[in-house]
Formats: structure tokens, C-alpha cells, sequence
């Protein structure tokens, strides 16, 4: 039986020059988990509002075809009346909780259909039961972190036990584990209780391995609705941007590519490239043929069998090597004694060599920890005992400081933000960061990368701590429309600055910014901050999840924009593979304290969350496909 | 919330400086209790300023009193300008009622939870009550979106915006999220939201002993106002006695107050 029927629907915005959805005909079946794809504007937002009868009835338009869900016409029914078999979720949690505590958020949608007081009680119970909750249901709503809120905000949607659940991109503001325990939960509801679910997300690699069925839309037609292993087959041939890390590494390797990274790697293991799981205690699996390990009970790390000589664990493929020094290399000269390509963005934690060693709590010269996280957080007491410039403690002169460190763009030292009746937002970091670098911050909701970015940008200062600049550091924060004031792109910013963003002033000079699309709007914001580089150019560009509801080509666009920047750029983002094509360096960042620092490689291919797909699908020996695909040919040919 | 209207309606009848003391006190003592001393000693800073400065006004303006203890002799626009004894005193019992009500107000806030007020006014108007909760919850939002656009503001190179632009900014980011959250409405099925069926949760233990308190409260202080037990007169000549009645009544007063606070079961810190 079908629960929602799209018959030859169009749909016009009132403001839209052409239409949003364009002779849309599908059906969903009960039970269903179906995942709606396509690039930003495409018509999947409108396409889920349609499902919920916010389209026509909220926004107005033009409306032709027919749509029902669960048997209701959606013309007839507004969607008040649907919501009693359509929940929906969407991207902002801010702007979708109205009540003041998470039990009141709970029995609203309840209430509104004039449900007894025990009827209320019971089902906010029992979906806050299944959504783990619980514990929760006394909090004010104030007081939640985005993954709860936006758990929450599921609840209020599937209080009603909605037949139909539709999510518009439920992850896009959310860290890696919350967003992934957002789809745990709703893969459970889905196999436990058969809920069918409408779900529009461009980080398709999260939800794949989920789905029944995907849905893509282009320019507000379906281009393609087929299962995801079909989808992806199609998309590696007709829209690769579709295609997710795996996809791509696993059709780059002439195989035919799958949803997921348990069937990737059975994929590959299928064709002898990549081991069976080991038996022991080890993490991870090796190449056929790959030495012997010696002993140490770490990864060996050379595919092709090269000992491995490197003290540093899980930088495992030589090529990911070379793609950092020639990442480095391409950004800036290092200058001293760190001008070492095979050392492009590590010890670079503090000023001088001396510092880092020092600081990370290890000599010079032994080997370092993967994501040394009690070392870190034992930084504070061994930073106490140093002798003289090094020793950390109460400073009257906190802030910044007249003149930087020679050679540095940005350099924080010992920095700590205490609140006066509250938690500690950052717990002693020191960071040394130089000019053209590019640095990912990654961590959690919650975790001080922004609180990070604010000091360095000024809009906070430290209560203890100091932090030098070599000149301005410019910070994107993450919403950019609240950059964008005037009438016209050109009046908000200098036309060399649009010119550096890729915003050609001859064509958007005189459009308002508040028409550009989402893409453009970021362009425009950074040109406000970065300003006329005639004049006084930033030493070091900060942004704050610049990726927020980015689709790949986007991120792409962006990546490529930061990478032509002089300046040192500090990108705070919960993205990975954005990571691995920008980044030369990564911070992790948990509870106001860098917990790892180390090159892109070292964190993403040793991390279980913070990791790319191609790394996760080949044990961390490569972060990008196209990493991946060489390997992987370099395999077979040793084969 | 009937607790809270107590405290303030006792504070507006009450006029002699022990009495409206023993509020302010009561007040205080209740919030510790309710663990909420923090947002109350954050209000008291507010509140304090506002009581002396109404104490200062009330002696500058009013030209009643008979001891006059300050002579500032013409001032050019107000003529001769005198500050009595009895308009200072009176001034400082207005500015305690004022930091009693700010108290009261304070208490509430922190206290006492918006939705449970909506669920108590729903039956008679559920769109104006959800209205009013709306915009209670919708107010921190706000100040946060306006921080927001401020600190954005103030990472931009260059020259900074006009006010009317960041006005303006600031009413189209207002109106955004104002659609947002009527979507929001919409899909949680506020459009054909019906009236809630006539069973009502039962009132708890603690809820009848703080509706009791309530009741007590404002008895005992409109008990001492017909009385004359709390009696003050500020002019034209100072008198304040401190007769035994007074005494005990803002003593009951602020025993009234914490009584509900006695019973702790079933409450979690």
C-alpha cells in the first residue's frame, strides 16, 4: 500500500521565476526508507513539503498534480490535519522547538489533537523511551546541546506515531556521533516499528547503507529513483557529485560500486584487496602483501611490504605522505627548523621546537602517541613545571600581546577561558600557526572549536593565557546572512575581495545578497571579512563550519577558494572528507582542550568517527578516493 | 505562580519598613530554598540600584516633611530645594517595595515553568497563552540571533553598517526565524489544535501547600493592613512604632513563606 502518491506534481514558489518541482510522480511504500539526493536547490526541500502540506498551504504558489499521503489529499488537508500521520523534522532544532521544557515539547503535538492527560503522559513516555531521551524529559529546552535538541525535536515529530517521518538533512548542524545516532535511531524505527521514512541529506555516505530506495532530484525533476547500489552506479556514471567516497573508490578500482562500508569492504576482501577481519588484537587489517609486523602491535603501514620506518602509527600509505608535503609545499615554505616536508604541519603545536616537545609531555625524538589524549590532558601539570618562559600560571597581562613570535601568523599560548559561574570553555591550548597553513579544528557539539576561533579572531578574550597575531585575523562565523546588511553585493563588499572569492563584481555587483544562493551568500560574507586585500590583508582566516548544508561540489568550490588563499586558514567543521581535501593539519578538540594535533592523515585514518569513508573502508591507508583508487591499482598490479 | 502573586500582592499592601522587610526577606529565603539564589542575586544588583535611586527621587521632589536635613538652598528651575527626614524615609520604604517586586518578579521567572502556566490557561485561551509562551521562550532566541548578527558585525573589514541597516538586518533575521517556527507550528499540528479534554492533573502535594502558603500570605498581610498592626506614618512627621503585633505578624510572614519548602520529598535539586 502506498502512504504517499505524487501524481504529475508541479509546484511554483510565489516568489519563484520557474518552477521548484516539475511533473513529480512517485509513491512510497509502507515500511519504506527512502533517501532523497540532489545538489542545494534541486527541489528536495520542497519535495518533503509537499509530504508534510507545508506546500501550498503555508507557502502558497502554484500547485498542480495531485498528492495524498496516508489517503488524504493534501489539497484538502492542511497540515495541521496531516500531522497526525506525517512528522517532520527540520534542519534548524532552534527554530523547531516552541516549548519551554523537553516534556511540554513532548505532549504539544499531543495536546493539539485534544488527547487526555494520561494519553499525553504515556506517549511522551514512550517516545522519549524509544529515542533514549528519557533523561531528559525535565530539562529546559534552553538548556540542550544541538544533538539533543534535534533528538528532541524528533520526538515532538513521532509523538503522534506518525505513518510517515520526513527529515530535511536532520544532520547537517550536528557532529559526526550525534548526526550518526540520529540515523541509528532512525534505522531502528524503521526495522523495529516499520516506520517509513522520507529522508533528504547530501552526506549520503552516512545513510546509504540505510536506505531502500533513493530518490535524486535535479532541477525540481526526479532524475533517478532506484535502489542505492543502483543509485550509485548511476550516479558514478551520470552525477558524480552524487557519488559517495566509496562509490568512487570502489568504481575507480573497476569494481561495481555498493552502498556502505561494511559491503565496500566485503566488495574489496571479494576480490582479495583488502584481508579478512584478523582474529587478534590488532586494529587493523593489512594488504595481502604487506610485511610481517615487527612486533609492536601496531599497524604496518606500507601496502606494498616496505618496513616501516616511520614512528608515527597509522600514517600508513607513503602516498598520503606526499600528498601532505605536497599540500605543505604548495602553501607555504615552513621557515627554520621545521622546514622539513615529511614534518608539513606537525610539532607545530607551539613557537619553537623546544615548546611542542615540551608540551606534549614527550622527548624530541620518541614516538609519538596516536590522539595522545591523557598526555593532553595531563598538559597543564607538566606545564607548571617548566623553568622559566614555558611555566603556565595566573598572568595579570592576559589577551594579546604588542608584537608576535618571528615567523608566526597566529600564536596562542596557554590560553584558558573561565567562566565566573560556569564550565571552563578552554583548558590551556597552545597553538602555533603559520602563515598559509591550513588547520581543520574537529570535535564535537559543544567541544570550543568556535570558542577557539572567537579568541583568535578577538570577539573574546582569554582569562588566562596570551595570544599574539601577525596582523588581522578575519572569522566567517556560521550563519552568513548575518553579514550581509546592504542592498547590493557591491556595497558590501570591495570588488577585489569579490573578485578573490570567485564573485565576478561585472555579474553580481548589482543583484541584492539576500537572492544569491547559499553557496554565493558564504562567498559574499567571506569577501566582507576578508575586505580589500590592497589594504590590509588578513594574516590568518578563521571560519566556522563553512560546510553547514553544503552539497559536494560546494564544498569542493570552497575547498579549492581557501586553498588559493595566502593567509593561514582555521576551518572549524565536523566534515571529514571536506577535511581531507582542504586541511594539511588537523586540531581534535574536545571539552576546551586540543586533545590531538597532528596531519591529516594521522587523525582521520586512526579515528572511528572523525575519519573519512575511503578511510574507514581501507583501514585508514587512504583518506581520499583518489588515494584510494592508486592504491588500490598499486595492490593488484603487486598481485 | 499563585505563590509568587502572593509575595507581590503582600508587598503592595504592606507599607511599614519591618513589614515590607520580612517580604523582601521571604522573597530571598525562597529562592534559596527553590535553588534558584543565583538569578535572584543577579536581580537584587538590578534591584538595589532601582530602590536607592527611588529613594533619592522621592526625597529631591516631594516637599512634605517637617525635619529637614539638607538644605540646598535655590536651585535654578526647581526654587528652593530641601530634603526632609520624612521624605528620605518614605522614598526608602517605595524603594524597598520596589526591590520586593523585582524580587517577586525574579522569583517567577526562575521559578516557576512557562508551560505549566500555558497548560493552566489553555481551557480558556490556548492561542493567547502559547502566544505569550512563544514569546517568553522565543526572547533568548532572539538576543542570541542579535548577538550573533552583532559579533558578525563586528568581523567585518571595512567600514561598519548604519544602525537603520543593522535594523533592518535584524528584522528580516527576526521575521526568518518567526517563519520558521510557524512551520514549526504548523507540522506539531497547532492549525486545527483542539481544546483540550476536561480532565485536569491532579493538583500534588506540593502544589496545595503552595497554594496554601499563598493564601496565608495574603491574609496575614491584609489581616495587618485593616488591623493598623504594621503602622507607619511618614508625614508630615516621622513615626514608625514597633509594636509586639508587627513583630509577629512578619515573623509569620516569612514562616508562611518558607513553610512549603519544609517538604522536601518527591523534590529533585
Amino acid at each position: 500500500m502506498s502512504l504517499l502518491e505524487l501524481e504529475r506534481v508541479s509546484y511554483r514558489y510565489p516568489s519563484g521565476v520557474r518552477p521548484a518541482l516539475t511533473d513529480v510522480t512517485l509513491e512510497i511504500g509502507a515500511g519504506e526508507l527512502v533517501v532523497v539526493a540532489g545538489a542545494s536547490g534541486s527541489g528536495k526541500s520542497t519535495l518533503l513539503r509537499v509530504a508534510c502540506g507545508l506546500v501550498p498551504h503555508f507557502h502558497g504558489g502554484e500547485f498542480g498534480g495531485r498528492a495524498s499521503v496516508a489517503g488524504m489529499d493534501i489539497r484538502q488537508h492542511p497540515p495541521g490535519e496531516l500531522a497526525g500521520a506525517v512528522g517532520t523534522l527540520f534542519q534548524d532544532p532552534e527554530s523547531q522547538i516552541v516549548m519551554g521544557t523537553v516534556r511540554a515539547e513532548l505532549a504539544f503535538p499531543l495536546e493539539n489533537r485534544g488527547l487526555p492527560p494520561g494519553a499525553v503522559a504515556r506517549g511522551v513516555e514512550e517516545v522519549a523511551l524509544a529515542l533514549g531521551i528519557a533523561h531528559l524529559l525535565e530539562r529546559s529546552t534552553a538548556t540542550l546541546s544541538g544533538g539533543e535538541l534535534q533528538r528532541v525535536a524528533l520526538g515532538a515529530a513521532l509523538a503522534c506515531r506518525p505513518a510517515l517521518i520526513v527529515l530535511d538533512e536532520p544532520t547537517s548542524q550536528l557532529d559526526p556521533v550525534a548526526g550518526d545516532e540520529l540515523i541509528a535511531s532512525l534505522r531502528r524505527l524503521n526495522e523495529d516499528h516499520d516506520a517509513t521514512i522520507l529522508l533528504a541529506e547530501h552526506r549520503l555516505e552516512r545513510c546509504l547503507a540505510a536506505a531502500d530506495r533513493v530518490l535524486v532530484m535535479d532541477g525540481g525533476r526526479l532524475a533517478c529513483d532506484a535502489p542505492p547500489d543502483a543509485f550509485l552506479d548511476w550516479a558514478v556514471a551520470e552525477a558524480p557529485a552524487l557519488a559517495t567516497p566509496g562509490a568512487r573508490l570502489l568504481a575507480g578500482a573497476g569494481l561495481r560500486p555498493v552502498a556502505g562500508v561494511k559491503a565496500a569492504r566485503a566488495q574489496l576482501r571479494a576480490h582479495g584487496l583488502l584481508e579478512r577481519p584478523d582474529t587478534g588484537t590488532e586494529r587493523c587489517a593489512r594488504g595481502p602483501l604487506e610485511a610481517p609486523d615487527t612486533g609492536t602491535g601496531r599497524c604496518a603501514h606500507d601496502p606494498l611490504g616496505a618496513p616501516d620506518t616511520d614512528t608515527q602509527p597509522c600514517a600508513h600509505d607513503p602516498l598520503e605522505t606526499t600528498e601532505n608535503a605536497g599540500n605543505a609545499a604548495s602553501a607555504s615554505v615552513f621557515p627554520g627548523p621545521l622546514d622539513r616536508p615529511s614534518e608539513a604541519g606537525r610539532n607545530l603545536a607551539a613557537p619553537t621546537r623546544r615548546l611542542p616537545t615540551l608540551a606534549r609531555g614527550r622527548p624530541p625524538d620518541a614516538p609519538r602517541r596516536r590522539l595522545p589524549t591523557l598526555a593532553r590532558r595531563r598538559l597543564p601539570a607538566i606545564a607548571d613545571r617548566l623553568p622559566g618562559p614555558l611555566r603556565r600560571g595566573p598572568s595579570a597581562d592576559t589577551g594579546r600581546r604588542p608584537s608576535p613570535e618571528p615567523g608566526l601568523a597566529l600564536h596562542l599560548e596557554h590560553i584558558w577561558h573561565e567562566l565566573r559561574e560556569g564550565p571552563v570553555l578552554l583548558r590551556d591550548v597552545s597553538l602555533a600557526v603559520r602563515p598559509g597553513e591550513r588547520i581543520a579544528l574537529m570535535g564535537g557539539n559543544g567541544a570550543g572549536k568556535s570558542t577557539l576561533l572567537r579568541h583568535a579572531a578577538g570577539l573574546m578574550r582569554p582569562t588566562r593565557g596570551h595570544l599574539v597575531a601577525s596582523g588581522r585575523v578575519a572569522l566567517l562565523l556560521q550563519s552568513p546572512t548575518d553579514y550581509l546588511v546592504h542592498d547590493t553585493v557591491a556595497e558590501e563588499a570591495p570588488a577585489a575581495a569579490l573578485h578573490a572569492v570567485g564573485l565576478a563584481p561585472g555579474t553580481f555587483a548589482h543583484r541584492h545578497p539576500r537572492d544569491l544562493s547559499g553557496g554565493e551568500k558564504q562567498r559574499l560574507a567571506l569577501a566582507t571579512v576578508l575586505g580589500d586585500p590592497a589594504q590590509e590583508p588578513p594574516a590568518v582566516v578563521c571560519l566556522d563550519e563553512p560546510t553547514r548544508g553544503m552539497d559536494r561540489p560546494r564544498k569542493a568550490e570552497l575547498a579549492a577558494l581557501l586553498k588559493r588563499m595566502p593567509a593561514a586558514v582555521i576551518v572549524a567543521t565536523h566534515d571529514p572528507e571536506f577535511v581531507a581535501g582542504f586541511a594539511q593539519r588537523v586540531l581534535l578538540v574536545a571539552d576546551g582542550a586540543i586533545v590531538a594535533d597532528a596531519p591529516v592523515a594521522e587523525v582521520l585514518c586512526g579515528g572511528t568517527y572523525f575519519a573519512t569513508e575511503t578511510a574507514r573502508i581501507l583501514d585508514g591507508r587512504a583518506l581520499t578516493p583518489e588515494r584510494g583508487v592508486e592504491l588500490l591499482r598499486r595492490l593488484e598490479v603487486a598481485l | 505562580m499563585a505563590y509568587c502573586l502572593a509575595l507581590a500582592g503582600a508587598a503592595l499592601v504592606l507599607s511599614a519598613p519591618l513589614a515590607l522587610g520580612a517580604v523582601t526577606l521571604a522573597v530571598g529565603l525562597a529562592a534559596l530554598s527553590a535553588g534558584v539564589g543565583g538569578q535572584i542575586r543577579r536581580a537584587a544588583a538590578f534591584a538595589l540600584g532601582l530602590g536607592v535611586l527611588v529613594m533619592v527621587i522621592n526625597a529631591l521632589v516631594t516637599r512634605d516633611g517637617l525635619t529637614v536635613i539638607w538644605r540646598f538652598g535655590q536651585v535654578p528651575g526647581l526654587g528652593q530645594l530641601d530634603v526632609t527626614l520624612e521624605a528620605t524615609a518614605y522614598g526608602a520604604v517605595l524603594g524597598l517595595r520596589a526591590v520586593a517586586l523585582v524580587l517577586c518578579a525574579a522569583l517567577y521567572t526562575s521559578a516557576v515553568d512557562p508551560d505549566e502556566v500555558l497548560r493552566l490557561f489553555r481551557p480558556w485561551s490556548f492561542r493567547s497563552a502559547l502566544t505569550a509562551t512563544l514569546a517568553t521562550r522565543l526572547v533568548p532566541v532572539l538576543a542570541r540571533d542579535a548577538r550573533r548578527l552583532a559579533d558578525a558585525q563586528r568581523c567585518r573589514s571595512g567600514r561598519p553598517a548604519s544602525r537603520f541597516q543593522l535594523m533592518r538586518a535584524a528584522t528580516a533575521g527576526a521575521l526568518d526565524r518567526a517563519l520558521d517556527v510557524a512551520a514549526a507550528l504548523e507540522v506539531r499540528g497547532y492549525g486545527v489544535a483542539r481544546r483540550p479534554s476536561g480532565q485536569r492533573e491532579p493538583y500534588s502535594r506540593h502544589d496545595r501547600a503552595f497554594l496554601a502558603a499563598a493564601a496565608a500570605l495574603l491574609a496575614t498581610a491584609i489581616a495587618m493592613r485593616i488591623a493598623h498592626l504594621a503602622p507607619f506614618t511618614a508625614y508630615p512627621a516621622l513615626r514608625a512604632p514597633l509594636p509586639a503585633g508587627e513583630l509577629v505578624l512578619s515573623a509569620a510572614l516569612v514562616g508562611c513563606a518558607l513553610l512549603p519548602f519544609a517538604d522536601r520529598r518527591g523534590i529533585v535539586r
